[in-house]
């Protein structure tokens, strides 16, 4: 599997390591009332579909960016790659 | 028919012809008492205890494909109790003792062969780690023993003692072994369906049917089929089975794969297990070598395995035992499995009424095949939990008493 890293091009797969699912870029407000249940959902409710992916891996033995790959879990076709702090700023973060 | 050695002999001179289909293959009812989503080890093994256990009546085994063509069909077998967590140790314990006398209960060869489990170690670290593990497991009444690296060396004279990663003894685990996949699966549906179980294959669930919070029954290829109670025994896709009914579970699907060499003779007595990686190894009756490692590593549904970890497989069982190096590699595959957030699995009710879940065995599912199908059974007649099955809550992530046994976090990739 080769992975179209957004500032270093076509890298191997075996230079990352995964995370998992994209959501959790979205920590939860630890101040909310209902933090609790937020936190939860935010550990172990992941989405885990046959077919289009987005998750987190870091280039570990590369740049260490964390990247939102946008993977079809079945054939492993990869459609999308961005930074993960692109994906984060465009939902309005600053960091 | 009860299968016996006088049989095989009266067949045999009878030309083989009074052999009869194991089970049936009927068409679906429109209604039962109680439906088995997955027709793998632990879904016929309910339906087992069902019928056999808990005078159960109206029992159907829904599949969609083939029986056994999930990951009972496709593992490396491997069938052992040693785990440190009191609830574990208690119910593999458990399943190990079904295992020793399920070939009497179910009139079947499952070839179930304890051939003894060694998990070698490297350096003082290992060693001291698999002295806890094996204090632990003694404590509580599971046999495991440590040897040192002349005893190891008489079992296994093959493997390579002085490598990069010198082997410095072993923990051997005694009951531990192995036995046939497919068997298993074909002797839990003989013994179901010899008692009325309905065993739909080619049957796959597209949806279920609530209303007001309660199961009315399944949708199916093959049309609705109404039940007063429905348990869901997929294994890699139980979150997507359990998605149809609007339940969200701490469970993903990762591929784990299995490659077995040519045939050879008789080379590997036991099970083996590398401590300088991941990779185990036995050797089927057949003479194949039977090889695992790590996951795939990332979410899949794919049902084939990368090349990564092919090659790491393969360094590992060439240091291992060097002589490998000249033998063949036959076949390989992957399999789907049920990856939860603390590596251990769920046998519980669901927020909706009559819908039950049998899930998340990771890595561990054959072994647990008979004591999962006993306890999932109890859940289902019942509506209570087994005690063993007590601490295998859905809600366990939430309320925090986690079976984290290798403390990973919740990473269902490392687990
Ligand atoms: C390569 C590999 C090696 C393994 N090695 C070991 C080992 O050495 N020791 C060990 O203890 N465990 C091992 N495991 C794990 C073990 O195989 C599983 O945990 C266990 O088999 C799962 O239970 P099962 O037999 O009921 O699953 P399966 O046989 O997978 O049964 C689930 C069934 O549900 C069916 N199904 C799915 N969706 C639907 C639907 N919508 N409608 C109808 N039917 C559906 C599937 O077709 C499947 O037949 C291994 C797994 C793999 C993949």
């Amino acid at each position: 599997m080769i992975i179209n890293h957004p500032l270093l091009g076509p890298r191997d797969r075996q230079e990352f390591t995964y995370l998992g699912d994209a959501c959790l870029i979205d920590r939860p407000d630890w101040q909310a009332g209902n933090a609790m249940d937020q936190f939860y959902e935010y550990v172990y409710l992941r989405d885990d579909p046959a077919g289009e992916h987005r998750e987190l891996w870091y280039h570990e033995h590369g740049d260490r960016s964390w990247l939102v790959v946008t993977r079809n879990t079945v054939t492993h076709e990869i459609t999308n790659v961005e930074l993960a702090s692109d994906v984060a700023r465009k939902q309005g973060r600053s960091k | 028919m009860r299968y016996s050695g006088l049989r095989v002999i009266r067949e045999a001179l009878n030309g083989q012809k009074g052999w009869k289909p194991a089970w049936r293959n009927p068409e679906p009812k429109p209604n039962y008492d109680i439906i088995v989503i997955g027709g793998g080890g632990h879904g016929l093994a309910t339906a087992h205890y069902l019928a056999t256990k808990y005078g159960e009546k109206s029992i159907a085994v829904v599949e969609k494909g083939w029986i056994g063509s999930g990951n009972a069909g496709r593992n490396t077998t491997i069938v052992r109790g040693d785990y440190t967590l009191p609830p574990n140790t208690r119910f593999y314990d458990h399943s190990v003792g079904l295992w020793e006398k399920m070939e009497r209960e179910l009139n079947f060869n499952v070839m179930h062969s304890q051939r003894g489990l060694l998990f070698v170690h490297h350096n003082d670290s290992e060693r001291d780690d698999h002295y806890r593990k094996t204090n632990i497991m003694r404590m509580q009444g599971t046999d495991g023993e440590i040897l040192g690296p002349e005893q190891v060396r008489k079992m296994y004279p093959s493997m390579n003692f002085d490598g990069r990663f010198p082997i410095t003894g072993a923990y051997l685990h005694r009951r531990g072994g192995t036995a046939r996949h497919d068997a298993v699966v074909w002797g839990y549906a003989r013994s179901a369906d010899r008692r009325g179980v309905d065993i739909l294959q080619n049957c796959e669930v597209m949806g279920f049917r609530i209303e007001q919070g309660k199961v009315l029954g399944i949708e199916t290829t093959r049309g609705f089929i109404g039940a007063r109670k429905v348990g869901v025994s997929v294994a890699g896709n139980t979150s997507r089975v359990m998605d149809m009914a609007g339940i969200r579970t701490p469970i993903e699907s990762h591929v784990l794969q299995a490659f077995v060499s040519e045939g050879l003779k008789p080379i590997i007595p036991g099970q083996v297990n590398y401590g300088a990686g991941h990779f185990y190894i036995s050797q089927s009756d057949k003479g194949g070598l039977v090889m695992g490692g790590d996951l795939d590593q990332y979410n899949s549904c794919a049902q084939r395995g990368n090349l990564p970890v092919f090659e790491s497989v393969i360094e590992a069982a060439v240091t291992l035992f060097p002589m490998l190096s000249r033998a063949r590699l036959l076949r390989a595959w992957g399999g789907l499995q049920d990856m939860s957030m603390d590596g251990h699995a769920v046998i519980d009710e669901t927020p909706i009424k009559g819908l039950y879940l049998n899930g998340g065995w990771c890595y561990g599912g054959f072994k647990a095949t008979p004591a999962a199908g006993e306890c999932f059974a109890h859940l289902l007649s019942t509506e209570q939990p087994h005690e063993l099955a007590k601490p295998y809550r859905l809600d366990r992530f939430r309320t925090g008493y986690l079976l984290d046994e290798k403390g990973q976090g919740p990473n269902p990739n490392r687990q």
